[in-house]
């Protein structure tokens, strides 16, 4: 059965459903899942599909941010989303199993190379204009710092925003700095690392606790994520 | 042109109607059966009284104020006003006390299939039953429950809302440190949880290892000795309570009902000793909890050991029409 309509069960038995994410994390999920053994030929392909059935697990593609949404309904058992995917949605009633390392990056406060507008707007005008994807991450952010903020969402690409006047500033995921850079923008405060992680649904993760375990035993040995101990 | 109602709540036909009324009724027949009395309390409370009862608990929705100013709530519970009702109704009455509830409940939650806004519990409260005794009279009736509304595959788990809380402050994990890692816990991140676990300078590795696999312990009988094998006599007075639970539950013939879970913590903090949460395999959703609450007859100045479980209605239903879906065909 491939579960199209409506709410899976969470643990109706037959193999386990894992959320995959699709874009940036994409390629770093399925070498991972390689790495473990299980089957990626078919999400590999260029076929259209969103359902890959292998011997161990049921694939599900989709976007990276409604996994939690997925994972959260039992629809899927288990999931691999990025941080700040998590971050943005705390609301979310899942279990983080594991770091699993990759896709690693880091959320940032940014602002114009050289320029004092988002330090100016925090002293004369009582609060800055920030443009981010991740609204209620941002706001958390400057509630915890005690400062306060206008935060405009954007959908698109966020260093547009303070080049255009739309914001002092914006808070963003940054890999390499070199989107910033090009924009000549610069990082002003680091807000949190993210990298890739394993959830799992709150009431699967009780009632096929054995299959949940161990296919995060082998995801943390694949990944190396344990290593500091 | 349609007029539209708050979101979170939602309007009940009546073919669901039907069907939800056929569960309560089966589920007070149950709670009837074995002694407990239905009560009902205001849906409107005192805004202080609930607050009093519940310090970082349920979130409320709906607050405002009465025309002599007052402020008021919905109620997010039934646990809170019954306890209220109890100080105030039966202070000198002989314990232990039986009731139970059908009622509607209110929370500040993101809406969606089977979390509204409003939703209706139902439960029982136990009060003035002592820890094992008490707690495994309130999983026997929980059991009759789900039985008798067809959800017999569902699964409770068992924890302690204090067994993490000891261990820490028994190996100097304390104060702020303590209260991070216990609300990663509570919050179900375990990479925060194992982060904040290495960060831990004054312990040793042996202990960072228990505090690590312990919070990702749950399974049958098993899982009592697994823990006193890794962890010796400080996880054996940590896990004691929890295993006189389950020595009471397995002397009513329903261990196997339950599962074990080292790691189980209830985001309400009026619990003490045993905790509660139920499982459905046809369901994503937590089914309903409960647990011990002794300390929170207390505030209300009526010192009496207490414990009970709350369900919710609308997703027991939900559970029951994937079963039959399922058709019992795993």
């Amino acid at each position: 059965m491939s579960g199209l309509a409506g709410a899976r069960p969470a643990s109706s038995g037959g193999p386990l459903t894992l959320a995959v994410p699709r874009g940036a994390l994409f390629a770093g999920t399925l070498d991972v899942l390689d790495a473990v053994g299980i089957e990626t030929a078919g999400p590999r392909g260029d076929s259209r599909a969103l359902i890959f059935e292998t011997p161990e697990l049921t694939l599900v593609t989709m976007r990276p941010s409604d996994v939690p949404t997925y994972v959260e309904a039992g629809s899927a058992e288990l999931g691999i989303t990025g941080k700040d995917v998590l971050l943005e949605q705390r609301d979310r009633a899942v279990y983080e199993l594991l770091d699993l390392g990759y896709g690693s990056c880091r959320m940032v406060l940014a602002a114009r190379r050289g320029d004092a507008t988002l330090d100016e707007s925090e002293r004369r005008l009582g609060a800055m204009r920030i443009a981010t994807k991740y609204p209620r991450m941002a706001e958390r952010y400057f509630e915890e710092t005690g400062r306060q903020a206008e935060v405009i969402e954007v959908k698109g690409s966020v260093e547009l925003a303070p080049l255009v006047g739309l914001a002092d500033g914006i808070v963003d995921l940054v890999d390499s700095g070199r989107t910033l850079a090009d924009n000549e923008l610069e990082v002003r405060e680091e807000i949190t690392a993210c990298s890739a992680r394993l959830v799992a649904n709150r009431v699967a993760h009780k009632l096929r606790a054995a299959e949940v375990d161990s296919f995060a035993e082998r995801l943390r040995k694949a990944t190396f994520a344990g290593s500091d101990r | 042109m349609t007029h539209p109602i708050p979101p979170g709540t939602r309007d009940v036909l009546p073919d669901e109607m039907r069907e939800l009324r056929r569960l309560q009724t089966a589920l007070a027949e149950v709670f009837a059966a074995r002694g407990y009395g239905e009560v009902a309390t205001p849906t409107i409370e005192y805004y202080d009284v609930l607050a009093r009862g519940d310090e970082g608990g349920a979130p409320i929705a709906y607050r405002f104020a009465d025309e002599q100013g007052d402020l008021l709530a919905m109620r997010a519970d039934m646990t809170v006003p019954i306890a209220r009702l109890v100080a105030n109704r039966f202070a000198r009455a002989e314990p232990p006390l039986r009731f139970f509830y059908i009622g509607n409940a209110y929370r500040a939650v993101r809406p969606q299939r089977g979390q509204m806004r409003e939703f209706m519990q139902v439960g029982v409260e136990l009060i003035g039953a002592e820890a094992p005794d008490g707690t495994a009279e309130v999983v026997d009736v929980l059991v009759a429950a789900l039985d008798a509304a067809g959800l017999s595959r569902a699964v409770i788990g068992l924890g302690d809302a204090d067994l993490y809380r000891q261990l820490l402050s028994e190996i100097g994990v304390e104060g702020e440190t303590q209260a991070m890692l216990l609300d990663s816990l509570a919050a179900h991140d375990l990479v925060g949880l194992e982060t904040e676990i290495a960060a831990l300078g004054e312990i040793g590795d042996g202990e960072r290892e228990v505090l690590l696999r312990l919070a990702n312990m749950r399974g049958g009988a098993e899982v009592l000795d697994q823990a006193h094998d890794l962890g010796g006599a400080a996880v054996e007075r940590a896990t004691s309570r929890l295993r006189a639970t389950y020595e009471a539950l397995a002397a009513r013939g329903i261990a196997d009902r339950v599962q074990l879970d080292l790691g189980l913590l209830r985001d309400l903090r009026y619990y003490t000793g045993a905790i509660l949460e139920v499982y459905d395999p046809a369901l994503g959703h937590v089914l309903g909890g409960g647990g011990r609450y002794d300390a929170l007859m207390g505030r209300f100045g009526a010192s009496l050991p207490a414990a009970g479980f709350g369900l919710y209605l609308e997703r027991m239903h939900i559970a029951q029409a994937e079963e039959e879906r399922l058709g019992g065909g795993s």
